[in-house]
């Protein structure tokens, strides 16, 4: 078996005449964490939305564990989309359902499982992202923001997927909930042994979460490698990126005032 | 010259035949759905109790109101040609064939669509929708299928219920207003109606509830942009479905009644 959990190729995609993706090329190692850094708008949302089969490629290939999974028929998809979690950049969470009903969804909807034992395994898996059993009976308008991420983590996991995809996963929070929230992270991709592929801009949760790092910019990957190597790997672009700078090769289509 | 002209009445006829083809993949998927399995019964049960049961009270209102506003309309038409004793008639036939499921159809259109195109729009710019993929859970099935079965399966009944409260809404104006003997105007009502009446109002009373349902979760599945991209669609659903139950009502008439 192949090491690549995640294998992209020459992917593309457009929006009208906004083109997204531009040849995209990612691996992602079996058991690894790989994080993809870039700016807003650099097509880090469509790459993930892609790789997840919710949007179609244009061209290009995505294969998991060695398998083809552009133009899959609609049976096949479901199949796979049985190896990821996901969570969402806004938890995503259905408001007319109990938490707890929303971290065991997958279980009884997708699985079938039923109720009582699904209940159980949320609940386990609420216990698992610091959240007792009381929130399990509330709404999640109830909740937080980082109780809601909290919860949309426990529902990615809840299924044990074998990749889980994260989108922004600290945006919108504070640094301690943050934090709170990286640690979650690795620890449940850890217990898991799964495979995790992130996307975000926040370099602090970079840092946390990451085994190796990529980073995105126009639509292409320009630079990936070890995540601890990513302060010292002589790209101008991922430099000025990591230590925020206005000034260096990536520019703000700002107009003067 | 004439190019300028004619280039945004083709985009225009281009982009209406797009949207055409769209909402007719729509509904192939949405049907093929509703046939085959896995099905979800809570869910279909869920949203009987929410189109049929929740509906009651607007559709009881208007049945009875127009019944009433019936019995006045036609008693000044009537009584010019002494011919009082066809009321009951007029007003069973009027609110069986037509008036009962249009009325229903377009108020249905009104409370229900309107909130399925919203729901549905919302759980689609909050990323609920990509989140039921990700879960394994077909879309279609989970959100679609529900609608459309409990709303061709209610519809019928509240019409049926809204027969009912129309005739009676006649019945006491007539009664207490017009001074109609009470037996009379009961048995003027049974013996006049015929089968087809009620079968063709209850055949239409489906095909609304199809339609309300399908413009509903089509608009509201398609939406795009935010707050103005849900409530665009709230609105596309109640003009879309007001027009096509009017439309289908034409149709369903000429094939039950056309001579």
């Amino acid at each position: 078996m192949s090491d690549l959990k995640i294998k992209v190729r020459g992917l593309k995609k457009a929006f009208g005449p906004k083109q997204v993706l531009n040849g995209v090329d990612l691996d992602v190692p079996r058991g690894q964490s790989l994080v993809v850094i870039g700016g807003s708008g650099s097509g880090k949302s469509v790459l993930i939305k892609c790789i997840l089969g919710l949007v179609e490629p244009d061209a290009g290939s995505i294969e998991i564990d060695g398998e083809e999974t552009v133009g899959i028929p609609a049976a096949k998809r479901e199949e796979i989309m049985r190896k990821f979690g996901m969570l969402f950049q806004g938890a995503a969470l259905f408001d007319s359902l109990p938490v707890w009903e929303n971290v065991g969804f997958g279980l009884i909807a997708g699985r079938g499982m039923n109720r009582k034992a699904a209940k159980e395994v949320a609940l386990r898996k609420l216990a698992a992202v610091g959240l007792g059993p009381e929130v399990g009976e509330l709404v999640p308008s109830e909740l937080s923001g980082g109780m809601q991420k909290r919860v949309a983590l426990a529902r990615a996991i809840a299924a044990e997927p074998e990749i889980i995809f994260f989108d922004e996963p600290t945006t919108g929070l504070d640094p301690i909930m943050a934090q709170v929230i990286n640690e979650l992270i690795v620890k449940c991709v850890k217990s898991l042994g799964a495979t995790a592929l992130s996307i975000t801009h926040d370099m602090h949760s970079l840092r946390a979460i990451a085994d190796r790092a990529a980073m995105i910019y126009e639509g292409r990957i320009i630079w990936s490698g070890d995540a601890r190597e990513i302060d010292r790997c002589g790209n101008d672009f991922v430099d000025q990126f990591v230590q925020g700078r206005a000034e260096g090769p990536i520019r703000m289509p700002v107009r003067p005032l | 010259m004439s190019v300028p002209v004619l280039q945004p009445i083709g985009r225009t006829f281009l982009s209406s035949l797009e949207a055409i083809g769209r909402l007719a993949l729509f509904t192939l998927r949405a049907v093929l759905h509703c046939v085959t399995p896995p099905f979800y019964p809570r869910l279909i049960f869920k949203q009987m109790i929410e189109i049929g049961y929740y509906s009651l009270p607007v559709i009881g209102m208007t049945a009875i109101f127009t019944g009433m506003v019936l019995v006045l309309q036609t008693y000044v038409a009537v009584s010019r040609l002494n011919a009082e004793s066809t009321i009951p008639y007029v007003v069973v036939i009027s609110l069986t064939r037509e008036l009962g499921p249009v009325l229903a159809g377009l108020m249905l259109a009104g409370r229900v669509g309107a909130a399925m195109a919203a729901e549905i729009g919302t759980m689609r710019v909050t990323e609920q929708i990509d989140a039921l993929r990700t879960l394994s859970t077909n879309p279609f099935k989970y959100l679609i299928a529900p609608r459309l079965i409990a709303a061709v399966l209610m519809l019928p009944v509240l019409v049926g219920i809204a027969d009912i409260i129309g005739v009676f809404g006649g019945y006491l104006v007539s009664v207490f207003k017009l001074d109609f003997s009470p037996s009379i105007y009961l048995k003027n009502t049974v013996d006049f109606v015929e089968t087809i009446d009620i079968v063709s109002g209850l055949v239409k009373a489906a095909a609304f509830g199809f339609i309300v349902a399908l413009m509903g979760t089509y608009n509201g599945f398609e939406s795009r942009g935010g707050a103005q991209g849900v409530g665009k669609a709230t609105t596309d659903a109640v003009v879309g479905a007001s027009i096509l139950i009017l439309a289908a009502n034409f149709i369903i008439t000429g094939i039950f009644f056309s001579r």
